[in-house]
């Protein structure tokens, strides 16, 4: 069982939803972006994205622009965040982790080398925000073939039409981008998200993860009381590494917030 | 010609989108039902009289169509080679090719009953000419504009607020095209119901650059029968500048199939093609995937987008239309460029020469002819797309003049 799937069955075992934490790799800066990552799981993720900078993310509100922008000054390149996943890895075998990042880095090193790369790092899902079912192929391919899986995005925008296709392509679990947006801007209603996450678990086994706008300890518990099994934090985390606060504890916080919340 | 017709490289693109390898829809999935909406409606839109019309009637009593086709007599002289015509869209209301476009995607627009247009603009032609139609037809406009273009074109600026437009400045990156698009990207994301996104060149993710190309083959279409009468024969050859690459685009599209017609695609050089400070995506970089679209991206090892370089702000952008790197390819296009002193110089000249100001994005394709054309004889006719008019940089004419010695 890869270590997304047994993440996820242990957590449906103790009825709970997971806490996924995003931060980008290099932010503020190799160190101590190492330092971070080996304090997640400790604190309380149960699953780490690990964002890959890029130049122009088109996706991402002012927080994680901003954080792209750090670690690319810093010298953060793709192959040195696959260096930090090494690093991890060799700590951590059990957490999963999923790169989250846009297509051009991946392309110009190569899917097919991407995805032995991503593999022999460590990985367990790749997320590329640009990469839609349409022209995901060429890496999913590649991905699938290192046993890397290549996470669906799901939008409020997606139709019924359209959802066959999305959920046909996902792996791993589904992200379902819980606002029309960008990262870390406005927030969704944890009714209209139930609703949401509702629709999509009728048409997929895969687990659901919520993510986009959620900042706080009671909004992620919030989320955590939908029928989503997992919850995404980004902004609101890489904000806190900006001003160096204490990042590790806001973990802590809300991993209580969602573990205290138990599911039905 | 049936054989030729199966050869056609006006088939393009594919139903995904694709030409070649380039093109595509490589966009969030927020935003993929939306460009699906935009391709079923501009599918429908392209096949109802009623919108060619309204459109046909925009062109002419609006903008002013069919631009004139002019046969420039002492640039011809002076350069001592080709016979130089210039397709004067610098003519058109809003003083460039860029309405054309904007006309098309607006009835388009109204179709979908989208009541809010937005736009992103480097030298602020594009802005103006979406500012300019969503006065026409009454809808809220926002154009995202870098920072260091608003510093540049100020005269724009003022004429999309006198419009009635809102201008948000981008700060991001080094404040020029790429950026302006990567924030009106983020508008899209974060207001999908009610906003329609106004592209102003034939880049993006499908259906844009063909949507775009075809309000623009307006001017191809014209040149060919410009010629026909004047001529009784197409040109020998077609020169245009690439930023995005719409005009060039709608200069060429009409004539690919033809043979004979030779098509120059004049990139700009900045301060050299080995200075690294350049805005030519296909003689510099390499393809890539950026703003919904595979194509030839200015880039780093690791795939970062590099910084563009033009004194033009409107070819001041690291990408290319995808059709572009695909006609580039396959042989079909051949390219040029030209330097930031050599626009300099093109414009000086054609505006003594002829008394005609061009703006600085298509004296890159008239510095470009001025290397091409003596080599070439008289009975060789050469159409260059004089793409827009230049009273928006007298500014930075003026500063770069003072800069250097004459």
């Amino acid at each position: 069982m890869s270590r997304l799937a047994a993440t996820f069955a242990a957590l449906a075992q103790n009825k709970r939803a997971a806490l996924i934490t995003f931060v980008t790799a290099g932010d503020p800066d190799y160190p101590r972006s190492r330092t971070l990552l080996q304090a997640l799981p400790g604190a309380g993720a149960d699953i780490i994205e690990l964002g890959m900078p890029f130049s122009d993310p088109v996706a991402d509100g002012p927080a994680i622009q901003a954080a792209s922008e750090r670690a690319l000054k810093g010298g953060m390149t793709l192959a040195r965040t696959l260096d930090l996943l090494r690093e991890f890895r060799a700590q951590d075998s059990t957490t999963p982790v999923v790169l989250m990042g846009y297509a051009n880095p991946l392309y110009a090193m190569g899917f097919e080398r991407f995805a032995a790369q991503a593999a022999q790092a460590g990985a367990d899902g790749v997320i590329v925000v640009d990469l839609p079912p349409e022209e995901a192929q060429e890496l999913r391919r590649p991905l699938t073939a290192q046993g890397i899986d290549f996470i669906g995005l799901v939008a409020p925008t997606t139709t019924e039409a359209r959802l066959p296709t999305v959920l046909g392509c996902a792996q791993g679990f589904v992200y379902y981008v819980s606002v029309a947006g960008t990262t870390g801007t406005a927030s969704a209603a944890a009714s209209a998200v139930d609703q949401a996450v509702a629709r999509l678990k009728a048409a997929t086994t895969l687990p659901v993860a919520v993510g986009f706008g959620i900042k706080t300890p009671e909004q992620a518990a919030a989320m955590a009381a939908t029928r989503a099994d997992a919850v995404v934090v980004g902004s609101a985390l890489v904000e806190r590494i900006a001003q160096g606060q204490d990042a590790p504890g806001f973990v802590t916080r809300l991993a209580q917030a969602v573990r205290g919340t138990r599911k039905a | 010609m049936t054989g030729a017709k199966v050869q056609s490289l006006r088939r393009m693109p594919d139903e995904a989108g694709h030409f070649g390898r380039h093109g595509g829809r490589y966009v969030p999935e927020t935003l993929m039902p939306l460009i699906l909406a935009v391709e079923a409606a501009y599918a429908e839109a392209k096949a109802d009289p009623a919108f060619q019309k309204e459109l046909a009637g925009l062109f002419a009593d609006f903008v002013g169509r069919p631009s004139p086709l002019y046969l420039a007599k002492r640039l011809t002289e002076r350069l001592g080679g080709a016979t130089i015509y210039l397709k004067r869209e610098d003519l058109n209301h809003t003083g460039a090719h860029k309405i054309n476009n904007c006309l098309g995607q607006i009835l388009l627009a109204q179709r979908m009953g989208k009541t809010r247009i937005i736009a992103e603009t480097g030298a602020g032609q594009h802005g103006v000419a979406t500012a300019t139609a969503c006065a026409l037809m009454g809808l809220e406009c926002v154009v995202y504009m870098g920072a260091l273009d608003i510093a540049r074109q100020a005269p724009n600026v003022q004429r999309m607020n006198l419009l009635g437009a809102s201008v948000v400045p981008v700060t991001a990156g080094a404040g020029t095209l790429k950026d302006a698009m990567n924030a009106a990207m983020r508008d899209w994301v974060a207001h999908v119901e009610d906003t329609y996104y106004l592209i102003g060149t034939a880049a993006g993710p499908h259906p844009y650059p063909m949507m775009v190309r075809d309000f623009q083959a307006v001017i191809g279409n014209e040149v060919r029968a410009q010629m026909q009468a004047r001529e009784g024969r197409p040109p020998d050859s077609l020169v245009a500048c690439l930023g995005g690459g719409s005009n060039a685009i709608g200069l060429f599209h009409p004539f690919l199939d033809d043979p004979s017609v030779a098509l120059w695609g004049v990139e700009a050089a900045g301060h050299g093609l080995d200075s690294g400070a350049h805005a030519a995506s296909l003689a510099g970089g390499r393809p890539g995937i950026l703003h919904g679209m595979r194509t030839y991206l200015l880039q780093d090892a690791d795939g970062q987008i590099a910084e563009a370089h033009s004194i033009s702000a409107g070819l001041d952008y690291p990408g290319i239309g995808p059709e572009h790197a695909w006609l580039y390819e396959i042989g079909r296009l051949q390219l040029g460029s030209a330097t930031d002193d050599e626009a300099l110089r093109a414009f000086a000249d054609l505006t003594r020469l002829e008394g005609i100001i061009p703006a600085l994005e298509s004296a890159h394709a008239l510095a470009f002819a001025a290397k091409l054309a003596p080599t070439l004889p008289r009975a060789h006719a050469m159409v260059i797309g004089l793409s827009g008019r230049g009273d928006k940089d007298l500014a930075t004419v003026a500063e770069a003049l003072k800069a250097r010695p004459s």
